[in-house]
């Protein structure tokens, strides 16, 4: 029953659906948050009836969909990807995951396109207060699209709500309300969209800062800033409060990867938070991989523990505990031992299938009656992906990656809870146009972040490894039956496609910018 | 109370309206396919893009949803045809992912691929979406070279992973029914929403060909769905058999299904009719219902009444079925209902869709928005 799988077909795989996820998400973020910012600037226009907000609006709507239609281009690619190249993977969890997809599809992705064609197309053909709640309706639709496919995302980092189904070899949903609210579902879906709405007020803010070094649109400018300024301020403390949140969910369900991000090899009671670190290998091994140590680091003493659990006696595991079990007051199951009981679960479940196959009724109701043993269920079937692991060291996603990611996206957080507070107090004096220097960091943060949003994902993504299910399911067993060549080849195209389309993009925003707002009315 | 098998019966019918959903927005195709032969100057296929570009976020969310409809109630559909007839989606996607950023890259400044690369997208998605969509939902009849182990692991037969589709006769019959039927329906379209009389009459003149086209090859697959054999399910113990004429046995043992495609191939023809005959212009409000309904039938006797809707000519006991395609009762339960809101989303999708048409496309009606492709 364990396959042997060509590991560079699930590389091949892998790159692919990154690739795919990572250009995606350079243009959702934007989406999401500049959905708000041109609701908010309509209202305006709306309660006012001043030309210079229509003018204001239009221009960054115009922003908006040269960046919403790249989005949706490269995000049906995503969506079909769990079927094309993850097919054993959409029949395994298919019953959960499909749902959330099906609903987005309902229930966003209709609003959003159904609307974005009257915020286009309607300016002279529907009522100033009907086009505005089309704007409205735009951002909602797409912020709900988010709710969705992070739901399923959620699900796979912490499943819940399903049993598996020995019949059928594969989970089934019992609990919808389990996989909504799933704790990693809300932490995720807040973090997520408060950082695309950080990330569209930075956007925003740095264009407007490119007018003002250019002493252009000044008024646009002025006020786009002070509406993304507030905007950015509010969304980065959400980032940060989410994050918070969201890392104490993470200890309790993915220790391996909260342990990861932090580099946090040896487990104990005070454990320090590493504000900054450069990692080198260390002497010492876990199995075949090598360990890491700090060149040097920043640490705050306790704060791990106290941010962990509230007190800073709290006993936060470090991967090598994890991975080869801690003592008996720790109680941690070692990756040994959970390969050994997931191996005891594929076992019954082949026992299964073969008494099927017999057509053996007896061996058929006595191994279902294993399935329906909660005992089976928590303490084998619950480690049913590690069957399938080679070694324990496998369960170790790439520590450098996740540790550095996680510290510059924490990083540059906190550094736009500075722009952003920097702006306001700079607006409220009244000498922001006159503090170039900052104008320039404000425009140089644009790039900075997409930086911060991409490591986000890199993180949620890389640090989860080996499993695309937490614990049900390692990658290379998702995997579709293609040969190497034929993902290789679609990985070229699209990577050719993806990045041409995005040069294309780019020069397209940089000149709808150059132009500006007055260009609209001519 | 409601059966499991109520369920699965829902879910194919929500597949199935979908389908033909998609299949008549796939005018929008249609549309772009003529972009370079239809239009005598430059003024006409800005008009005709515009039409198209205004309705092309609506065929591309139908296609995301029937994608995640189909995952969510027939998931394993989704795994073996996705992850089988892998070069078949690929093209598909594709297709699509181009033109997406089309119509809004196309005339913008700084384009530096080019407009002419953008209308190319176009008509290379134009042409082969609906080709490609129509050829693969053919092997819903024809059958595809899979099997599935007992995990339900998909194993795809041939090399060319989906590819093989292109060369059978009914696949391309299909593929190019729908092509040339998104074709007219495009053109039906142009009519009725562009004002310029140059145009519509040359659209018109189109339409002979396009309409003929469409019934002949849709003819020929008809003829040959109707005189094939298909693989049928016994009720009792699961398996599957060979069985002759097992369409035409389906349209009669479910006349509402016979009833529905009449109907909606009496509704092509009239929409079609009336706009070449009596230069009607309101010929689509015929042909776009007149589609959802033959597309509809098309699907019912595709998986209803105990046929396998995606056979494996491989092996058959492979091939699957509503039953043992479907999510479970939970699942397929509590899909049903969210599928309520589907009439809601409907209803402000007429509104908006109404909203913005109600003045025909000019060269004038497109400045007065600014929003120009």
């Amino acid at each position: 029953m364990i396959e042997n799988v060509d590991m560079s077909l699930v590389d091949w795989s892998r790159a692919q659906f990154a690739l795919t996820a990572i250009y995606h998400w350079i243009f959702v973020p934007l989406t999401l948050g500049l959905s708000f910012l041109v609701a908010m600037m309509e209202t305006v226009y709306v309660r006012t009836g001043r030309e210079e907000w229509k003018r204001m609006t239009r221009f960054w709507m115009t922003l908006f969909g040269i960046n919403f239609a790249i989005g949706v281009a490269t995000g049906i690619i995503l969506e079909f990807e769990f079927g094309t190249n993850w097919s054993n993977y959409s029949w395994f969890v298919g019953d959960i995951f499909g749902a959330p997809l099906a609903i987005e599809g309902i229930l966003a992705f209709f609003l959003e396109s159904t609307f974005v064609a009257v915020m286009f197309f309607g300016w002279n053909k529907v009522s100033k207060k009907f086009h505005l709640a089309s704007s409205w309706l735009v951002a909602i639709g797409a912020n709900l699209s988010a709710l969705w496919i992070l739901v399923a995302n959620a699900w796979m980092q912490n499943p819940v709500g399903m049993v598996f189904n020995p019949d059928t070899a594969r989970n089934e949903m019992v609990d919808f309300w389990a996989v909504l609210f799933n704790p990693v579902a809300v932490d995720k879906f807040l973090h997520t969209i408060f950082s695309g709405f950080l990330l569209a007020s930075v956007f925003v803010m740095g264009v407007s800062a490119w007018f003002l070094l250019k002493k252009r649109e000044e008024w646009m400018a002025k006020r786009s800033i002070l509406i993304a300024s507030i905007f950015g301020l509010f969304s980065s403390l959400m980032v940060a409060l989410t994050g918070d949140s969201s890392a104490k969910t993470l200890a309790v369900v993915q220790p391996v990867k909260f342990a990861a991000f932090e580099a946090h090899y040896t487990g104990g009671r005070n454990a320090g938070l590493t504000v900054i670190g450069l990692l080198k290998d260390s002497d010492r091994n876990i199995g075949e991989k090598k360990e890491k140590d700090f060149v040097f680091s920043i640490k705050i003493p306790n704060m791990l523990s106290i941010m962990t659990g509230g007190d800073k006696d709290v006993y936060v595991p470090g991967i090598r505990e994890l991975v080869t079990g801690g003592n008996n007051e720790q109680n941690i199951l070692s990756v040994e031992k959970k390969m050994e009981n997931g191996r005891i679960a594929l076992q019954v479940l082949n026992d299964y299938k073969n008494a099927k196959k017999a057509n053996n009724k007896e061996q058929i109701e006595s191994v279902r009656n294993i399935f329906r043993d909660k005992s089976f269920i928590d303490n084998y079937f619950r480690y049913f992906g590690y069957a399938f692991l080679r070694s324990p060291e496998d369960a170790i996603p790439n520590v450098p990656i996740a540790f550095y990611s996680f510290h510059l996206m924490v990083m540059l957080g906190f550094f736009f809870i500075a722009v952003c507070a920097i702006s306001i107090f700079l607006l409220l004096r009244g000498t922001l146009q006159k503090s170039r220097w900052f104008l320039w960091i404000v425009l140089l943060s644009i790039p900075l972040a997409y930086i911060a949003s991409e490591s986000g994902w890199i993180l949620a993504e890389m640090g989860r490894q080996p499993w695309i299910i937490q614990d049900l399911m390692p990658v290379s067993q998702a995997v579709s039956h293609l040969s190497v060549g034929s993902v290789m080849t679609t990985f070229i195209l699209f990577a050719v496609l993806f990045t041409a389309l995005l040069i294309a993009e780019v020069s397209i925003m940089i000149r709808q910018i150059k132009i500006g707002p007055k260009h609209q009315e001519e | 109370m409601i059966s499991y098998l109520f369920l699965q019966y829902y879910w194919w019918m929500i597949i199935s309206l979908l389908a033909g959903l998609l299949i008549f927005l796939m005018f929008v195709q249609g549309g772009q396919s003529m972009i370079f032969s239809l239009p005598v100057n430059n003024s006409q296929k800005t008009m005709i893009i515009n039409a198209m570009g205004r309705k092309w976020e609506f065929t591309f969310t139908t296609l995301v949803t029937f994608g995640g409809a189909f995952f969510a109630s027939f998931p394993l559909f989704y795994a073996t045809s996705f992850g089988g007839a892998y070069w078949l989606w690929m093209a598909i996607l594709f297709s699509f992912t181009i033109q997406a950023i089309a119509y809004e890259y196309r005339s913008k400044p700084a384009n530096v691929l080019g407009q002419k690369t953008f209308d190319i997208f176009l008509l290379i998605n134009g042409t082969l979406g609906p080709f490609l969509i129509g050829t693969a939902v053919a092997t819903f009849f024809t059958g595809s070279q899979f099997s599935l182990d007992q995990m339900n692991h998909v194993r795809w037969q041939t090399p060319w992973h989906g590819l093989e589709a292109l060369l059978n006769g009914r696949n391309l019959a299909l593929g190019l029914a729908v092509l040339f039927l998104a074709r007219s329906n495009g053109l039906l379209y142009i009519i009725n929403s562009i004002d310029d009389n140059d145009l519509c009459r040359r659209a018109v003149n189109k339409l002979m060909v396009n309409s003929v086209a469409f019934l002949a090859f849709f003819l020929l697959f008809v003829i040959t769905l109707l005189i094939s054999d298909a693989y049928a399910v016994n009720g009792k113990t699961g398996q599957i058999v060979i069985e002759k004429f097992k369409y035409l046995h389906n349209f009669i043992m479910m006349p509402y299904a016979l009833i529905i495609f009449l109907a909606g191939v009496c509704a092509v023809l009239y929409g079609i009719g009336v706009t070449i005959f009596r230069r009607d212009k309101k010929g689509i409000w015929f042909t776009g219902p007149g589609t959802i309904l033959v597309v509809l039938a098309l699907f019912l006797v595709a998986g209803l009444n105990n046929t396998s809707f995606y056979p494996s000519s491989f092996d058959p006991g492979s091939s699957l079925t509503i039953k043992n395609a479907s999510s479970s009762f939970f699942t397929l339960k509590t899909m049903m209902f969210v599928s309520f809101i589907i009439p809601f989303v409907a209803g402000y999708i007429w509104y908006a869709w109404k909203a913005i048409n109600n003045k025909k496309i000019t060269n004038e009606e497109m400045k007065e928005d600014g929003h120009v492709y």
